[in-house]
Formats: structure tokens, C-alpha cells, sequence
């Protein structure tokens, strides 16, 4: 059998907004497996970035479970959260969200910094994260050093830094240029076929068709579809003929 | 259904490794930390110049001065004029107020920085701690100054009302004059305020950030300043 790392069971979350409210997820039903590459995708306001932040528990549903490596998100302690936040999940947003007070190293150190690693692994870990996103030469530099591309690699740089089993992309490619945004995109895939990283991605960007396996269409808070990587083919050809 | 071992527990943050983070947080936004500790300077300063002022009037009417401004029937039986009362109730008024909001301000734009330090994996407690430093340090050194200043300004008003006479009187150590009110003298008072500045800063910056901690994080990044 397939080997399921993120599952959610009927995942609901509401909003409450005074008298009213607001059904972002409707009752999530999603299996992703060990090393696929999921787009998720939807028009604006389907709920893509709050099933983002429950499969990351970066915030709770207010109905159903999300299950990651075969655990109940929700009988975890505080603690555990914080640890698997550090080490499981790597997370890349759209707006990148660095500490602006702390360099490019400084930010790739910090999650290791919280794992309890060394000094100097931490220093030599985050050395070798930031040549490999291509940013060997910026390494002390701000954010505000940075020009947009060159912050999301350091986001993907700081997402990589406990060797997390899964990367949750929030339309990291939205704030970019195509060609920026390809190669992010290009960055992120080379994760997944190298290192095994299971990459869930939120997106409105057709560019990231062609490298998912699978793609979740959103709509009103549920499921439309799910896709495999030969039909999104098959789609795309069909597109390119018109 | 799994294979992968169970998720453990976060570790804490050994003590040095905070204080690093919270230095270099303060050195990196400088400017910024500069206002926020010059609204707590403010505030001490204020308030150390109504009190310190107080003081030396208590002191030198108890050794028969009398200064300018206050005239024999504003000044009760113990030498404290309600206006006086009125006006120390009045500036440590402006005082908790002042460093509250500079505090508050301050955290309230770092809302979003505190989700994502949640997002890599701090704990809530290293988030309080973090800010409890930095609060703890500013209001220190902020206070310190504003009393200083406070002082400075109480000297020169007392300079004005009594001349050089009041070096022969300044009131610096605490007394307890024999049919006088109790005086504290400036020591204590320069004391008294750093203690207050420094307690307001905390709690002012450590209250509003412990609730941001215990915000999920995602909702804690939601927040645009
Ligand atoms: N904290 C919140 N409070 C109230 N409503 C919210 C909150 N977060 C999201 N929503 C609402 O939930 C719905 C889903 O939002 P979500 O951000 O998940 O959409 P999305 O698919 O990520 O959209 P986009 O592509 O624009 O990022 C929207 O209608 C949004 O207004
Ligand atoms: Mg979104």
C-alpha cells in the first residue's frame, strides 16, 4: 500500500466574523502521498490557503481531523506542535515572511537554532542551503538586500534547514516574474525528485501544471476533482491546440 | 498506518541563545527601538521632574525657604500643595499611559514576525521571553535616562526658585523631619522611576505579546501594520 503522509478526514473551517459565518472548507477529503508533488488549485477565495494552514497546523479546523505521518494533528501537546512545525514542514509563503531583522543566514539558522543544533553545523548547514539556492555571495545580506526572487530563496533556503519531510508552498511563485517564478518553481521540483520531499503547493500558476503529479482543484471550500499527471497532460496538449 | 517515529517534544531555548536573539533584534531595528525607549524616557522624565521637584520644595520650605511660586495658602499643614498631589497623580498617569502605548505599538507591528518564528518552531514561552527581554532592557535604560533628565530639569526649576541655596539643602537622601512630611529624597526617587519605567515597559510589551503567542499562527501573520 502507498505510503500516505498528510490525510485529512472532513476537514471544516469556519470563520466567524460577528453574526455571520464563513465556510472556507467544507468538508476536506484528501490523501497525498510520500514524495508526490500536489498542486492545489482554485480561484481566489475557495479556501486553498486555509487547508494550507491546517495541513500545517498552523491553525486548528473547526470540524475534522488532519492525520500527518499517521498522527492526529489535534491530540498533539503544544510542544509537539512546535517540534513538528521545526522539523516536519517546511513551509514557503507567497510573501516570503523573513525576519527582516535577520540576514539571509540568519534567517536559514533560526529553525536550527530552535531544533537545538550547534553553532557550527547550523553555520555550515545554512552555508551549504544558501549556495545551493544560488545565493552563495548574499549570505549576510537583509531581506530588504534582496530583490523578490532572491527572498523566496532564501525562504525556500530556511525551509529546507531541519530536513523536513514536507514543503508547503503557498503560491510562492505569485509575487515573481515569469522567468523568477520558473525557476522557484524548477528549485522546489528538484527538492522533490532529489530529496524525496513531498511538496504541497497552492497555486494559480499553470506553470506549476506540468511539474505536479497530481492537482486538487478547489472550489467553495471542497474538492472538484483531483487530477493525475497524464490527464493534466493530456489537458494541456489540448489547450495548446486551440 | 505510518512507519515514521512519533513526533516529539520542542525543546527550550537555552537562556543565552534568547538573549543573542533578542540583542540583535534590538541592534538591527535600532531606530525604532530608539523611539520605543524614547516614549518610555519621556514618560520617567516627566514624572522624576514633577516628583524630584516636590521634593526639593519639601525640603527646602522645611528649612524656611520659600519659593516664589508657591504662595503660603496653596501649601498644607506637611508642606504638599494639592496642586502638587495633583499634578505626581497627573504625570504618572501620562506616564503608565505613554509607555503602555509605545509598548503595545511596538509589538502590534511585530505580529507577523512572531507567527512565523511559531512557523519554524518556537514555543510561545521562548516568544514571551524573547520580548520580555528586549522590553526588560529598554525600559531599563529609557528609565534610567528619563530620570536623569527628570532630575535634571527639577534642579534647574529649583535653581531658578531658591538660587544656590538649594545645593546646601538638596534633599539626595531620604529624611523624616520631625513635624514635616516624609521625604524620600532624589535617590530613591531617580530609583523609584527607573523600577516603574522598567515594570511598565515589560508588561506593556510581555502582555500583548504573550496573547500574540497564543494566536495560531497563521492568524498571527494575517495582520498587516
Ligand atoms: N481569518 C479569516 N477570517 C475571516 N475569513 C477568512 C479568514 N481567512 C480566510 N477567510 C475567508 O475564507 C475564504 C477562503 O480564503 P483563502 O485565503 O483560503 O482563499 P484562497 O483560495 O487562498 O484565495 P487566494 O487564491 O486569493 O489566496 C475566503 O472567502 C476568505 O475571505
Ligand atoms: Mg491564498
Amino acid at each position: 500500500m502507498a505510503d500516505i503522509v498528510v490525510k485529512t478526514e472532513d476537514v471544516v473551517k469556519e470563520y466567524r466574523m460577528g453574526s455571520n459565518v464563513l465556510r472556507a472548507l467544507d468538508g476536506i477529503n484528501i490523501e497525498i502521498l510520500r514524495g508526490e508533488y500536489i498542486s492545489l488549485m482554485g480561484p481566489s477565495g475557495s479556501g486553498k490557503s486555509t487547508l494550507f494552514n491546517m495541513i500545517g497546523a498552523l491553525d486548528r479546523p473547526t470540524e475534522g481531523r488532519v492525520y500527518i505521518d499517521g498522527q492526529n494533528m489535534s491530540q498533539l501537546s503544544q510542544r509537539q506542535i512546535a517540534a513538528f512545525r521545526c522539523h516536519r514542514v517546511g513551509y514557503i509563503f507567497q510573501s516570503y515572511n523573513l525576519l527582516h531583522v535577520r540576514s539571509a543566514h540568519g534567517n536559514v539558522t533560526l529553525p536550527m537554532i530552535f531544533a537545538g543544533v550547534s553553532e557550527r553545523a547550523r553555520n555550515e548547514k545554512a552555508e551549504k542551503l544558501l549556495d545551493m539556492v544560488g545565493l552563495g555571495d548574499r549570505i549576510y545580506h537583509l531581506p530588504d538586500e534582496l530583490s523578490g526572487g532572491q527572498r523566496q530563496r532564501v525562504a525556500i533556503a530556511r525551509a529546507l534547514a531541519n530536513d523536513p519531510s514536507i514543503i508547503l508552498a503557498d503560491e510562492p511563485t505569485a509575487n515573481l516574474d515569469t522567468i523568477t517564478g520558473r525557476e522557484i518553481i524548477d528549485l522546489i521540483k528538484r527538492l522533490n525528485n532529489e530529496q524525496g520531499v513531498t511538496v504541497i503547493s497552492a497555486t494559480h500558476d499553470l506553470k506549476m501544471l506540468d511539474v505536479s503529479d497530481r492537482i486538487v482543484d478547489i472550489r467553495d471550500g471542497l474538492v472538484e476533482r483531483i487530477r493525475n499527471r497524464d490527464e493534466i497532460e493530456i489537458e494541456v496538449g489540448e489547450v495548446g491546440g486551440e | 498506518m505510518n512507519q515514521r517515529a512519533p513526533i516529539e517534544e520542542q525543546i527550550d531555548l537555552p537562556f543565552v541563545e534568547s538573549l543573542r536573539i533578542s540583542f540583535q533584534s534590538l541592534k538591527i531595528r535600532f531606530g525604532r527601538s530608539i523611539i520605543t525607549t524614547a516614549g518610555i524616557t519621556l514618560g520617567i522624565a516627566f514624572l522624576v521632574s514633577v516628583w524630584t521637584n516636590n521634593e526639593i520644595n519639601l525640603a527646602l520650605q522645611e528649612s524656611g525657604r520659600q519659593s516664589q511660586i508657591n504662595t503660603f495658602e496653596e501649601t498644607t499643614q506637611q508642606g504638599i500643595s494639592t496642586k502638587d498631589i495633583w499634578l505626581i497623580v497627573m504625570s504618572l498617569i501620562v506616564c503608565v499611559v505613554g509607555i503602555a502605548n509605545s509598548m503595545l505599538m511596538a509589538v502590534t507591528e511585530r505580529f507577523r514576525e512572531i507567527g512565523t518564528m511559531k512557523c519554524l518552531g518556537a514555543l510561545d514561552g521562548f516568544v514571551v521571553r524573547l520580548f520580555l527581554l528586549e522590553s526588560g532592557f529598554q525600559g531599563f535604560s529609557g528609565a534610567l535616562i528619563g530620570a536623569l533628565i527628570g532630575t535634571l530639569g527639577a534642579i534647574l526649576l529649583g535653581l531658578k526658585d531658591y538660587g544656590l541655596d538649594l545645593f546646601y539643602y538638596f534633599p539626595l537622601l531620604p529624611a523624616q523631619p520631625e513635624d514635616g512630611a516624609m521625604q524620600l529624597g532624589v535617590i530613591v526617587v531617580i530609583l523609584l522611576g527607573c523600577i516603574l519605567g522598567m515594570i511598565l515597559a515589560v508588561i506593556g510589551s510581555s502582555f500583548p505579546a504573550w496573547r500574540a503567542a497564543k494566536l495560531p499562527p497563521a492568524e498571527a501573520m494575517r495582520t498587516e501594520v
